[in-house]
């Protein structure tokens, strides 16, 4: 029991636990939040992994950038604080029954059995000065260039998707055109009417 | 020198097609007696090319002419045509049609005088000349058919004439029913002797008849006949159907719903020999087939007496007249099967000429009451029609086979070959016949009797019919007299018979040629026939036709009350037309019903028209309910497919 | 050191979980897209444990790529949610039965 396995097995938890809450919460806010907190857990399961680059571009990335995104919707569309529980309960025993099965399974395929230290050892430990962003780039700027351009041209594509879609025109939107309220005329928008006064009728 | 028989031979058939063709179209254009003009001389014309032929094919001993005329039709490797067999037989019928039908033209003037269906009336008289005579002169079993066919229809249409009345509409179509019944066994002989011999031609068929001896088809697991008896056997039931044989014979009585004529003509002389002319065509096919000629042989005998029983309790003139007609059919039957073919065709001659004659003289009678035809409501009308009296007389003497009138020769031969005979079922045969010999003068003279003698019955005034009417009369009764006795030397036991070669017969079954070593001659035949018991049977028949009419009619009421059981079961003539309405046609309706309600309603409209259409849309209903809307159900789903197939390859199935 | 079999086990266990939030919630579509997330981070970590106990970067190229897509994924989801909003004025998944039979 070394280190890194205390290291691996409280990760796990968090990453686990946190999971757990994302789907069970019942504040919206607090899934966004749990999530997080399972891709920070996440984060440390990678770095174990000696993957660091991707590690801190998970956090960077995913946990600054998409997470925030998810925050702000949830905030903008305003839903209801608490959620009931009902339906939640109610089908909860397909819900483990579906987890239980998807684990079986994978036990079943990928477990000790193939896929232990016997037959999977422990790679070498790497020398002090490698560096796997380095390793990364290396392989990624020269193999596998083409389907970086194409990543970047999808990412392109989801910006224009994304506002396009969300896009209200300005018929839909309340705005303001501050040079038309400025050149408003009085002379315009009020006549006033000269009118004889009617006598009282009796 | 052989084409121009053949045109004369096509001129025969064609010239009364003609006739009816202008009659049925241009008859109302060109009037009633343009009309009769034409036809009677294209018919007369006809009559007198057949003479023509008759002479010298028969009586100068023309070698026969086999013609293709057309080819109607080619299938495969087999030819249809249209071709003509002029030899004895065929020509001898012709002259016979031609002539019955040219006096039947000549008495429909008089008789149809009011009718306003005349020229409609001609050209089916014509159309039916037209197809018999095809029937006659054809040399293959197709265009046989098509005048078989041709004569039926035609017989629907005449006797249906008068179409408003529902009896007439009732007899026709039982006629026709009755006649298909026969047709299809006439069809399925057809297709035995394609079967077997490839070809439908005579000369073929007969010439080959050994493709047909000694092989059995099976009709059903454990049943196998022998071809030619089958083949024999169908084609007796197409002759019984036309010639009106028990139990076919059931259309012959209604057929009396049409008018006088055209019973003379169809039901006497021609249609109704169809069947007989069809067998003596076919003799070589029947000599090989002794069941088939034991099962004719028992059939005529049972038509020709039970037949003759029902004449006598019979109350309508027209009617006695049709079960006499029965009757004598079944004789003629008798003598097909006892290989005596050409006894039977001459004793079809001499049928033709008094059967039409009493026919026709019925009908004089008929018209002078203004179409009465109860003998109850007649009598004594002999002082007033001495004519029709006279030839009415003569016909029933040639009928009752007294010499030396025809029909003595022709149906003492019969009965003489009948007694020669040893065919299973010839005693039987033969008491039938001699039991027909004592009632056929029993009811004809009854019929006599009570038409011309005894106390006037009816009121209104009586007198003689026109000369139109007249004259075909005596033109029939003429050869009634005399035919027999020219006719029998020649026709039966010359060296050369009058059909010769036309008609086949085996040795070992050829009676007539063994009554023909004893045959004197005609005069001779006619002296001794006080020793033979038929005549003395005949003359009992007339006594007591006498007896029972005229002299002590209580003693007639007597034996009814008596026998009353016998009595009703002749005047339901057998049952067999309550059977046949019960059972067959009750029981078709019944049928259908049954079917339509069952299984057209239920079962395939139920269940396999509108019970797919109700399965589709019960399985829709139940499929639609997984097409939820919702992401998650799907989400489930998806994943559920993806644990089986995860599952499934873990576990390497 | 942990071995392969541990890591995909967590794996599996947080894609287990992440079905389970698709499969269980029913009021909340944001949820929903927060447990396609789970999922595919699950499904990275996987990579991650491949990739370095063969020795083999794809693995690591992999994920970046992953990672791109499902950020632009996660953007456009939430675009289209937003206009859903707009529309239906409520964000149950349970009133998105427009396909119903």
């Amino acid at each position: 029991m070394t280190l890194i396995h205390i290291i691996f097995y409280v990760f796990s938890a968090v990453a686990i636990g946190a999971g757990l809450m994302v789907v069970s919460s019942r504040n919206a806010v607090h899934s966004a939040l749990f999530l997080v907190l399972a891709f920070v857990a996440s984060s440390g399961l990678w770095i174990l992994l000696h993957a660091e680059f991707l590690a801190l571009i998970l956090v960077l990335v995913y946990v600054g950038a998409v997470m925030t995104l998810f925050l702000f919707v949830v905030m903008m569309l305003s839903v209801n604080k608490v959620m009931t529980r009902e339906s939640f309960v109610r089908y909860l025993p397909i819900g483990a029954l579906v987890v239980v099965l998807m684990v079986g399974i994978t036990f079943l395929a990928v477990g000790p059995a193939h896929m232990g230290l016997a037959i999977m050892p422990t790679p070498p430990m790497k020398p002090a000065d490698f560096s796997d962003t380095a390793q990364l780039g290396s392989v990624l700027y020269t193999d596998y260039v083409f389907p970086f351009e194409v990543a970047g041209a999808l990412l392109l594509t989801a910006i224009i998707a994304s506002i396009s879609l969300a896009h209200r025109i300005p018929k839909e939107r309340k705005v303001q055109n501050i040079s038309k309220q400025i050149a408003a005329n009085p002379k315009d928008r009020v006549r006033l009417i000269k009118m004889p006064s009617s006598k009282r009728s009796q | 020198m052989e084409n121009h028989f053949v045109l004369l031979a096509v001129l025969i058939v064609v010239l009364p097609l003609l006739g009816s063709l202008v009659a049925g179209f241009l008859g109302k254009v060109i009037g009633r007696s343009a009309t009769h003009c034409v036809t009677i001389s294209l018919v007369g014309l006809s009559f007198l090319l057949s003479c023509y032929l008759f002479n010298a094919f028969v009586l100068n001993a023309t070698p026969l002419i086999d013609t293709d005329l057309y080819t109607w039709a080619i299938s495969g490797d087999f030819h249809f045509n249209v071709a003509f067999l002029i030899d004895r037989l065929s020509v001898t019928m012709a002259t016979i049609v031609s002539f019955v039908s040219l006096m039947v033209h000549i008495y429909t003037i008089g008789y149809m005088a009011e009718d306003p269906g005349y020229q409609r009336f001609f050209s089916y008289v014509s159309l039916f000349t037209f197809a018999m005579l095809t029937l006659v002169f054809a040399d293959n079993f197709l265009l046989l058919f098509f005048g078989w066919e041709g004569v039926g229809l035609v017989s629907y249409l005449l006797i249906g004439f008068w179409f408003n009345r529902e009896s007439a509409v009732f007899g026709s179509l039982k006629a026709f029913l009755v006649n298909r019944i026969g047709d299809i066994g006439f069809m399925l002989a057809m297709a035995a002797i394609f079967t077997y011999s490839h070809d439908l031609n005579y000369k073929f068929v007969f010439a080959h008849v050994d493709l047909l001896l000694n092989k059995s088809i099976i009709l059903f697991p454990g049943l196998s006949v022998s071809v030619i008896t089958l083949t024999c056997v169908l084609l007796f039931i197409g002759a019984m159907g036309k010639s009106a044989q028990v139990p076919l014979h059931v259309w012959l009585p209604e057929s009396m719903e049409g008018p006088t004529p055209i019973s003379a003509l169809i039901h006497a002389a021609t249609m109704v020999t169809a069947g007989i002319y069809l067998v003596a065509r076919m003799s070589p096919l029947f000599e090989y087939s002794q069941p088939a000629l034991s099962l004719v042989l028992v059939i005529g005998a049972t038509t020709c007496l039970f037949m003759g029983l029902l004449a006598v309790f019979h109350f309508d003139i027209k009617r006695v007249i049709a079960y006499s007609t029965l009757s004598q059919l079944g004789y003629m039957v008798v003598a097909l099967g006892v290989s005596a073919y050409d006894a039977a065709i001459f004793h079809l001659i001499t049928h033709a000429f008094f059967k039409a004659l009493l026919f026709l003289a019925a009908g004089s009678v008929i018209i002078a009451l203004h179409h009465e035809q109860d003998m109850r409501k007649m009598g004594g009308l002999a002082p007033f029609m001495p004519i029709t009296y006279g030839t009415f007389l003569i016909g029933a003497l040639a009928l009752s086979a007294i010499p030396p009138f025809a029909g003595f020769y022709s149906k003492d031969i019969i009965i003489e070959a009948v007694k020669a005979a040893h065919l299973p079922g010839a005693s039987y045969a033969y008491f039938c016949v001699m039991a027909g010999a004592f009632i056929t003068p029993l009811y004809i003279f009854r019929a006599l009797f009570m038409t011309f003698h005894g106390p006037k019955n009816t009121e209104s005034s009586v007198s003689e019919s026109p000369w139109v009417v007249l004259i075909p009369l005596i033109g029939l009764a003429i050869p009634s007299i005399v035919a027999g006795g020219m006719l029998i030397g020649p026709m039966l036991f010359a060296p050369h018979t009058l059909l010769g070669n036309s008609i086949f017969v085996l040795p070992e079954h050829n009676m007539l040629f063994n009554l023909g070593q004893h045959f004197e001659g005609a005069k001779i035949m006619a002296l001794e026939a006080g020793r033979t018991l038929t005549f003395w049977l005949a003359m009992a028949g007339i006594v007591a036709a006498w007896f029972f009419n005229m002299e002590y009619p209580q003693f007639a009421e007597s034996l009814k009350q008596r026998f009353s059981w016998l009595y009703n079961l002749m005047v339901k003539k057998y049952g067999f037309d309550d059977f046949n309405q019960l059972v067959i046609v009750h029981g078709t309706r019944r049928i259908g019903e049954f079917l339509y309600s069952i299984s057209d309603l239920k079962i395939i409209d139920g269940i396999f028209v509108n019970g797919s259409g109700r399965f589709i849309q019960w399985f829709a209903n139940v499929s639609r309910r997984m097409q939820t809307g919702y992401v998650y159900h799907y989400a489930f789903a998806m994943i559920g497919g993806v644990v089986v197939l995860l599952v499934w390859i873990y576990l390497g199935l | 050191m942990v071995s392969l079999s541990e890591f995909l086990m967590v794996a599996a266990v947080l894609f287990g979980l992440g079905i389970a939030g698709i499969i269980l919630n029913r009021k909340n579509v944001i949820i929903l897209l927060m447990s396609i997330e789970l999922m595919l981070l699950a499904v990275n970590t996987n990579f991650i444990a491949f990739s370095y106990f063969q020795g083999n970067t794809i693995g690591e190229v992999f994920v970046f790529f992953i990672l791109t897509v499902a950020a632009a994924e996660a953007a456009i989801g939430l675009a289209i949610l937003v206009v859903l909003f707009r529309r239906l004025g409520s964000i149950e998944v349970e009133k998105l039965d427009k396909l119903k039979g």
